[in-house]
């Protein structure tokens, strides 16, 4: 057999799965999202129309979107820092060569990443309950007043980001342990006999030392929380007065429960093009850092 | 500091952060042997009063959840066993076979990564009604066949094998498909394994293309029959406990007797190549 056809045999199924299943619909969402498509085109595609822009122009102009918009912008923004933060606390602990029982402490930090989302978000939804909420009876023993977290527009998100924090910090915890476990000790040991706090050695080496794993570890994070829906459809169901309506969340209903097919894929799109900016902004920031 | 203090600081932290992290799922366990409405209670009880198979026996019977059950083995098993031929005939061929395009091929690969999934969705659920696959098995495995991500963990992995294996095996007349299956096969089964947890683990979590594609209860898989009892049944936290365990269990099951491969996996999936 020729090694170049070879070669392409062996791509051949993958390839064609990604093809016919993930660029061309890809493909196939930029033409639909400048058409009206929607239950009368589903239903007889001649009742289809070519809009232009029409449906991002209207989307730009509808308040839903853009308190959507800024919901997922609150998620990400609050969510993702406080997330980094966990991982890297608790990598520092695991790191440290006080900590006992370490496999034992790492497999229980990071069993909260495989479980399934719909499943923690139901058992949270009870923890948080207004009257017989764990939560809630915890805060009580301590002398804090007791909140409504999932029924009040305030405390909603900040509920979700919780969840999403204690869901989610495992999986970075392990990615930047292994970038701690990579930094030579000698770097440490100077610093000692310099005479350097604590602190400044984290400020000084751990976190320079860290940064390529920063910035790999935020972009994913970041393109993750954006792409925020289990969490309000079972906790929430995007509310109370759709507080927690997410632009995911706002795609699906639009597409699958008012089978505006047309409008959802301009809102998928804008999603995506405001995740590429948000991406390319964050490489352009490091880079920044890097010159002086 | 002192470092006895230090020493109990690092372990006391570490402590409570592994108790916030498993109470949840320790409460899940424990409410769902408890009696219908016996969580509903002030002080919140943390251990059952009489522990029973009441609820699981609920979910059973009358809730349907053995039929979810069984959907999402079916769907999460075969996803994982087709995906896992795909992703690593592709990902040698990008790591060792000569072509063409290879790299310009596999950096537009990569480069698809930043689109998300969600975008492809809208249309990929008109091409497959007009394929007339929605609300069918199919219509969950089919998009879940192939995966940049698996192709570019066995490419890595794949790097490692010595060509002059390779090129032996051809003098010695051995064809194409020959080597794969007897010389590289062998040769990558650390990565198939991690490739399988990681496949199964994201097929039995993945929600939202579920809910799409599967309108009719008798496909549901767990997370989506789980989300639907929840809406059904807000006040029942005993039965919706059960029914996140049996959802939760079983990955949760996988994962701790598997884990050095997935932690390995994770790492070698998250360095940039």
């Amino acid at each position: 057999m020729n090694p170049q056809r070879g070669a392409w045999l062996f791509l051949a199924p993958a390839l064609v799965v990604l093809g016919v299943f993930f660029l061309l619909p890809v493909l196939a969402a930029l033409a639909l999202s400048l058409t009206d498509y929607d239950l009368y085109a589903l239903a007889d595609l001649r009742n289809l129309r070519f809009v232009g822009l029409a449906n991002y122009w209207a989307l730009l102009q509808r308040p839903l979107f853009w308190s959507a918009l800024g919901h997922t912008l609150y998620f990400v923004a609050v969510g993702v820092p406080l997330s980094l933060g966990a991982s890297l606390g608790a990598a520092m602990l695991l790191n440290s060569p006080l900590a006992r029982c370490k496999p034992l402490f790492r497999t229980a930090l990071f069993a909260p990443v495989v479980t399934t989302v719909v499943a923690v978000a139901v058992i949270w939804r009870y923890l948080f309950n207004t009257k017989y909420g764990m939560a809630n009876y915890v805060l009580g023993l301590l002398g804090i007043q007791p909140g409504d977290w999932l029924g009040d527009p305030h405390w909603a998100m900040p509920t979700i980001i919780a969840f999403a924090v204690w869901k989610n910090f495992g999986y970075n915890m392990i990615i930047f342990l292994a970038g701690l476990q990579a930094i030579a000790p000698e770097l440490y040991e100077a610093a000692r006999i310099d005479g350097a706090s604590p602190w400044r050695q984290f400020r000084h080496i751990t976190l320079p030392m860290l940064k390529p794993t920063m910035l790999m570890v935020g972009i994913l994070t970041v393109s993750g929380y954006f792409q925020l829906f289990a969490e309000p459809y079972v906790m929430t169901e995007g509310g109370p007065l759709q507080s927690t309506v997410s632009v995911l969340y706002l795609m699906y209903d639009e597409g699958f429960k008012w089978w505006n097919l047309g409008s959802a894929s301009a809102v998928a799109f804008l999603l995506f093009l405001l995740m590429f900016a948000v991406t390319v902004l964050l490489l352009k920031l490091s880079r920044r850092g890097e010159a002086p | 500091m002192n470092p006895r203090l230090a020493k109990a600081l690092v372990n006391g932290l570490l402590l409570g952060m592994a108790a916030v992290a498993l109470f949840p799922l320790l409460w899940m366990l424990s409410v769902s042997f408890m009696a219908p409405g016996e969580a509903s209670a002030l002080p919140p009880p943390l251990l059952p009063k009489h522990p029973g198979w009441a609820n699981y026996r609920e979910l059973f019977v009358r809730a349907g959840m053995g039929r979810y059950l069984l959907n999402s083995v079916l769907v999460a098993s075969a996803i994982t066993a087709l995906s896992l031929v795909f992703n690593l005939l592709a990902g040698y061929a990008f790591a060792k076979l000569r072509f063409a395009g290879r790299e310009r091929l596999f950096q537009a690969l990569l480069g698809a990564l930043v689109i998300p999934a969600q975008v492809a969705m809208l249309p990929l659920f008109l091409l497959l009604k007009y394929m007339g696959l929605v609300n069918s098995y199919a219509g969950v495995v089919a998009p879940a066949l192939a995966s940049v991500f698996g192709i570019f963990l066995v490419r890595q992995y794949a790097r490692g094998i010595p060509d002059e294996l390779l090129e032996a095996a051809r003098i010695d007349g051995a064809g194409e498909w020959r080597i794969f299956a007897q010389i590289v096969l062998p040769l990558l089964k650390p990565i198939t394994v991690t490739l399988a947890i990681f496949s199964f683990l994201a097929a039995w979590n993945d929600f939202m293309w579920p809910l799409i594609v599967l309108t009719g209860q008798e496909h549901y898989t767990l997370p989506i029959g789980l989300a639907s009892l929840a809406r059904e049944h807000a006040q029942d936290s005993e039965l919706m406990m059960a029914g996140s365990v049996v959802t939760v269990l079983p990955v949760l099951a996988l994962f701790l007797a598997l884990q050095r491969h997935y932690l390995q996996g994770l790492l070698l999936g998250s360095v940039k190549g």
